[in-house]
């Protein structure tokens, strides 16, 4: 909402020089002043000229050459005026000057003859009607200065960005208003007392309003020999002050009362009105309509109409229609004043796409009492146009409007909210300075009536509010609430997944925080199966952009897509993470089932270039190292890493896959990214992931740690080296040594892997090292020879495997 | 007559303090302790003494035997040390082997900042779905359908009654249906509007404050922010409370800092007007009690709400809100 300084001043004595005060104030009030801008700016590179020579143009008769004495130096300008003459003072626009229909002024040529600036007119520069010649501007102003600074035009326009619940200020006067309560003043309403000695409107007109509860009230007058003008020159500065376009004196007047009093008004041609009456409606099935910007609209029966005898001519409260339009050739006019219920306005508005200043103000609600005050004034308006007659009389048509009665507003109740203590009178007369109807009654408490355009004051705490904001937000004493020192316990998720993220920190990854939404073809390019349930994804009904049009179901699209976003930038070594939830669908009308997940991807060499190493590829086993060390530092015990059968995860390269397992309870996956996959998202080189479900993974963390025993006695290490078969799992052969159950068997180490010669092509060679410790006594050599003897020939036995030659 | 072997002891200590290098310590050696060495010697004609003082000369001359040894191996030590000393440098300006942390995202960083502030003050932290019903997101906080409250929000539709919820405020009303007051906690997380710019991004994330207790009142809303603020800048930045409106408190405020880049002279971060807006907050407006069932005569509550980018954006500098969601480790690892 934008407010001119000089309109406001029509109706409160203002110090139009300290606006930066009654700009803040207004914030401090709630209306938050976001801009504070000189109207006249535009006119920054417009200068006082003098004309020094006038030659004719010699390729154009109309046209002349003048030399202009600018202050520091002369221009040439083409210029076809009539009234130029020479040692005239001129307004002489220069190049960049921003001109009234928008456009830019450029230096030029003007049949072949170069024109560095243009000689203005009062109408081309806004400051008056005169479009006949150059402005001739007192002898008395200094050559060179600036135009704004010689005619001392100082107009300061405040961008007011307003709460929806204040359309009280959707209009100059409620900034007037406003800014009186703080000033402490009143303010002066413009006049609109019509006496009507005789009731003539019936003769010509009738109202029918068969749709109350969406219009309660609608009122109109008439007025007739209208001559369709531009306005007279106040009407339009006034417009172009809060940055309105005149059109015609008719359409001005009905915007400069919306502007001044906040009541949207339509101006109707009479004359293309069937039967000459207005008939409000809702609109019929199928019914269309072209709006005054010549769009064409399909009705629903939900939308209000006005309409006359036959056809809808507006869209109530939103936008009027073509057909009845005021043109040039209009004489009689129909002036429509109404309230219409907020929710409908809005209904139609939201649905239709079309938003207008009168829209915007009946949706928050406009004042139900000031719709005669504003058609009286536009009325007043109208009829002061050169040979315009009012026809007496007005039709106000209305159901009964409730009136919900005072607000009963207690004091203590008042300072126990705010933390104030404010006395009876004080708060008695902050409220009387915004209008309020303030009463005390028998039980001391206050009775109060708010101004009928205060339609967002229903309850006590909302005179408590006005209270506050009146007396200033930061005159209320900072206090601190009592708080018991008890504590609910917090939730062991908040913390673990803080941990969480330490670790991975500690490990050398970066967390990332990706959008949650992603592209819809993120699932096809993980390639899952139709019947994934990561394919239940949630759409957005109205997403920003295709790349954000569904809720992820994985964190790894968003991953990838880090990793690609880095590559660009050469930048290849990446250990990255993220903790962060995906969506999976459980139906249109059910809201997802959210799953916190944690997802680290490795790509690139473990390593840096350095003197100390060399780029050195990561493989699965450093991926598996991180979780294995997550288990690990998290004391989760007994997880196994389970090789998947091949396509059961199909964002994963087969066989390099591994399901997390604590029993049966699957914890995650981890895995090197299947190439189509890794092409997928656009990337060349090979990535390692791991992802883990945080509801199970937090289930499996103990809640408490017991101390052990450390050992007393020294252990005893001894290796073994067998030759198995190249498919058989390293872990079996551990599996099968714990099922031994030997109770000196402390420990069991992988010390090596060798698949090649000497060995043979189906077979590898595995060496293990286990230690042994006893509780009670430092073991001797040949008491572990023994037990190691059995193991190895145990596993000899078990899997048909040899020792080294 | 032959020397004591008390004399030669004290021989031995003066010559090996006088020797310099290696080779001579073990050429002494040698000469006192070796086959044809004077202690050797002075052992092996032991038997030609008295009976009577063979015993305690042996012992005697044992003892010396090692005290010398071990002064031997110490003075070799000691040359040894010496030599490395002098003889073999390393550049120690070569780089080390790093052992690379990974950096926690600077808006992890700056909620636990938030979080850890306001649960010291006493807040529980409270957590609920991103994809929200209307009901929770809207209605529940006094925000009917068709009003036009819900254009201060652009909202993500997932169908006509699924929202990606707007704010964390969502919260409120899940956690005052299942806690009965006082109610203390902080909710921080993601939330989405459909909005994109230098200062928007569709999701951000904000921290919403909600207490509910008897006898809580703006003034301890204004308490409980100020201490916010001055822990989360410095305690000479100046707060401004001025009126709003939010559809789910009464009163509402905007809360201003006076801008961190500028002082309050005026500069572009805050849009020339000295001061930045960085809290929503109000007392909880009496529907949202009505809504669940909280009586309104007996307790009164207050919320706030912040954007955590925004913060981290004015605590560290940036000037571009997109960046956080770029995850450009270059950027990254600055924090």
């Amino acid at each position: 909402m934008k407010v001119s300084l000089s309109w406001i001043e029509d109706y409160i004595r203002l110090d139009r020089e300290s606006y930066i005060d009654i700009a803040d104030a207004l914030t401090m009030a709630g209306l938050e002043v976001d801009s504070v801008t000189n109207r006249y700016d535009y006119l920054n590179s417009v200068v006082v000229g003098r004309i020094l020579d006038i030659k004719p143009h010699p390729h154009a008769e109309k046209l002349k050459i003048c030399s202009i004495d600018i202050g520091k130096h002369s221009i040439r300008v083409v210029c076809g005026a009539p009234n130029i003459y020479k040692n005239m003072l001129v307004p002489a626009a220069l190049p960049g000057t921003r001109l009234l229909d928008g456009s830019v002024l450029k230096k030029g040529i003007i049949r072949n003859e170069s024109s560095d600036g243009m000689l203005c007119s009062e109408a081309e520069l806004g400051l008056g009607a005169d479009n006949s010649g150059v402005m001739d501007l007192d002898q008395k102003q200094l050559v060179g200065d600036n135009l704004a600074k010689a005619l001392d035009l100082s107009d300061m326009v405040f961008e007011i960005d307003l709460t929806p619940n204040r359309p009280d200020c959707l209009s100059i006067i409620g900034i007037a208003r406003e800014i009186a309560a703080f000033q402490k003043t009143t303010i002066k309403h413009p006049e609109t007392l019509l006496s009507d000695s005789v009731n003539k409107i019936s003769e010509f007109t009738s109202i029918k309003i068969k749709s109350p509860d969406f219009c309660p009230r609608y009122a109109a007058r008439l007025i007739f020999d209208i001559n369709i003008a531009p306005s007279p020159f106040w009407l339009q500065d006034r417009l172009m002050s809060v940055g309105l376009r005149p059109v015609n004196n008719i359409v001005d007047i009905t915007n400069f009362v919306m502007m001044e009093t906040g009541q949207p008004l339509h101006a109707f041609d009479f004359d293309r009105l069937s039967n000459q009456r207005i008939v409000v409606r809702k609109a019929k099935k199928g019914e269309t309509f072209i709006t005054l910007d010549k769009k064409e609209v399909v009705l629903t029966p939900d939308m209000l109409m006005i309409c006359d005898g036959e056809k809808p001519v507006a869209l109530a409260g939103i936008m009027g229609g073509q057909n009845s339009e005021i043109t040039e050739s209009t004489t009689r006019v129909l002036i429509e004043s109404a309230y219409f219920t907020p929710v409908g306005i809005r209904k139609t508005s939201k649905k239709l796409c079309i938003n207008s200043e009168s829209s915007h103000r009946f949706e928050r609600g406009v004042d139900p009492e000031g719709i005669i005050t504003a058609l009286n004034r536009a009325a007043r308006l109208m009829s002061e146009l050169d040979g315009s007659t009012l026809v007496e009389g007005v039709i106000d048509k209305h159901s009964k409007i409730n009136n919900a009665g005072p607000i009963i507003l207690n004091v203590e109740d008042t300072n126990r909210l705010l933390g104030t203590s404010l006395e009876h009178n004080e708060i008695e007369n902050l409220l009387k300075s915004i209008e309020f109807d303030v009463k005390k009654t028998d039980s001391g408490e206050f009775a109060v009536v708010p101004p009928s355009f205060r339609v967002d004051i229903a309850r006590p705490v909302d005179l408590m509010e006005e209270i506050a904001r009146l007396s200033g937000y930061n005159n209320i004493p900072t206090t601190y609430p009592v708080i018991p020192a008890e504590a609910r316990k917090p939730e062991k998720r908040l913390g673990l997944r803080n941990r969480l993220k330490r670790i991975m920190t500690g490990f050398g990854f970066t967390e990332t925080i990706n959008y949650s939404f992603i592209n819809r073809s993120s699932c096809d390019n993980l390639r899952l199966e139709s019947d994934d349930r990561k394919r239940n994804v949630i759409n957005i009904l109205n997403p920003l952009t295709e790349g954000q049009a569904v809720m992820r179901t994985s964190l790894l699209p968003g991953l990838l897509e880090t990793i690609h976003r880095n590559t660009a930038q050469r930048i290849k070594n990446l250990r990255l993470f993220e903790v962060g939830k995906i969506y999976i669908g459980r139906g249109e009308d059910n809201l997802p089932e959210e799953i916190e997940m944690l997802a680290g991807i490795q790509t690139g060499s473990r390593t840096d270039t350095s003197w100390y190493s060399k780029e050195n590829g990561c493989d699965f086993f450093d991926i598996k190292g991180v979780a294995e060390g997550l288990f690990d530092i998290l004391k989760i015990d007994n997880i196994k890493f389970a090789c998947m059968p091949d396509n059961s995860c199909t964002y994963t390269r087969p066989g390099h896959t591994a399901k997390i397992l604590q029993g049966k309870k699957s914890v995650g996956l981890v895995g090197e990214i299947h190439p189509q996959a890794l092409r997928n998202f656009d990337l060349k080189q090979t990535a390692f992931m791991f992802e883990l479900d945080l509801n199970v993974l937090f289930d499996l963390i103990p809640e408490t740690i017991r101390s052990k025993p450390v050992p007393k006695f020294p252990s005893i290490a001894r290796d073994i080296t067998i030759i198995i078969d190249k498919d058989l799992e390293s872990s079996e052969l551990i599996e099968t040594i714990k099922k031994i159950d030997e109770k000196l068997v402390e420990k069991l180490y992988l010390l090596d892997v060798f698949e090649g010669k000497p060995v043979l092509q189906n077979k590898k060679s595995i060496s293990l090292r286990i230690t042994y410790r006893s509780k009670h006594k430092t073991l001797e050599d040949d008491e572990v020879n023994y037990i190691h003897k059995h193991i190895t020939n145990r596993l000899l036995e078990e899997f048909d495997a040899s020792l080294p030659a | 007559m032959e020397r004591t072997i008390e004399q030669i002891h004290e021989e031995a200590f003066k010559e090996i303090k006088s020797v310099t290098d290696s080779e001579s310590i073990k050429a002494l050696s040698s000469r006192y302790l070796g086959r044809k060495g004077i202690i050797t010697h002075f052992l092996r004609n032991i038997s030609s003494l008295p009976q009577k003082k063979r015993p305690e000369a042996g012992k005697r001359a044992n003892e010396v035997k090692k005290s010398l040894d071990e002064a031997f191996k110490l003075a070799l030590k000691h040359l040894a040390t010496e030599s490395l000393q002098s003889d073999y440098k390393i550049d120690v300006s070569l780089p080390g082997r790093t052992i690379k942390q990974g950096s926690l995202h600077p808006i992890t960083q700056i909620t636990w900042q938030i979080c850890e502030i306001l649960e010291k003050i006493g807040f529980d932290i409270a957590e609920g779905p991103e994809v929200e019903t209307d009901h929770y997101n809207f209605e529940a906080l006094n925000i009917p359908k068709n009003h036009p409250a819900r254009d201060m929000q652009d909202t993500f539709y997932v169908s006509d009654n699924i929202v990606l919820r707007t704010h964390t405020s969502s919260i409120q009303v899940r956690i005052m249906e299942k806690f009965t007051p006082p109610v203390r906690i902080i909710a921080p997380g993601r939330v989405y509007r459909c909005d994109s710019d230098l200062t928007h991004t569709p999701m951000f994330h904000q921290v919403e404050g909600l207490m509910v207790d008897k006898g809580i009142s703006f003034g301890d809303l204004k308490g409980i922010l100020t201490t916010f603020i001055h822990h989360m800048f410095d305690k000479k930045t100046s707060l401004r409370f001025r009126p709003s409106f939010f559809p789910f408190t009464e009163p509402s405020a905007e809360v201003d800092i006076l801008c961190v880049m500028c002082k309050g002279k005026g500069c572009r971060i805050c849009s020339h007007t000295g001061w930045l807006e960085v809290i929503g907050a109000g007392m909880v407006h009496p529907a949202v009690f009505e809504n669940v069932g909280y009586d309104t005569t007996r307790y009164t509550g207050l919320a706030f709400g912040m954007g955590i980018e925004r913060i981290a954006m004015l605590k560290y500098g940036i000037d571009d809100i997109r960046k956080f969601f770029e995850n450009d480790l270059r950027f990254l690892r600055q924090f």
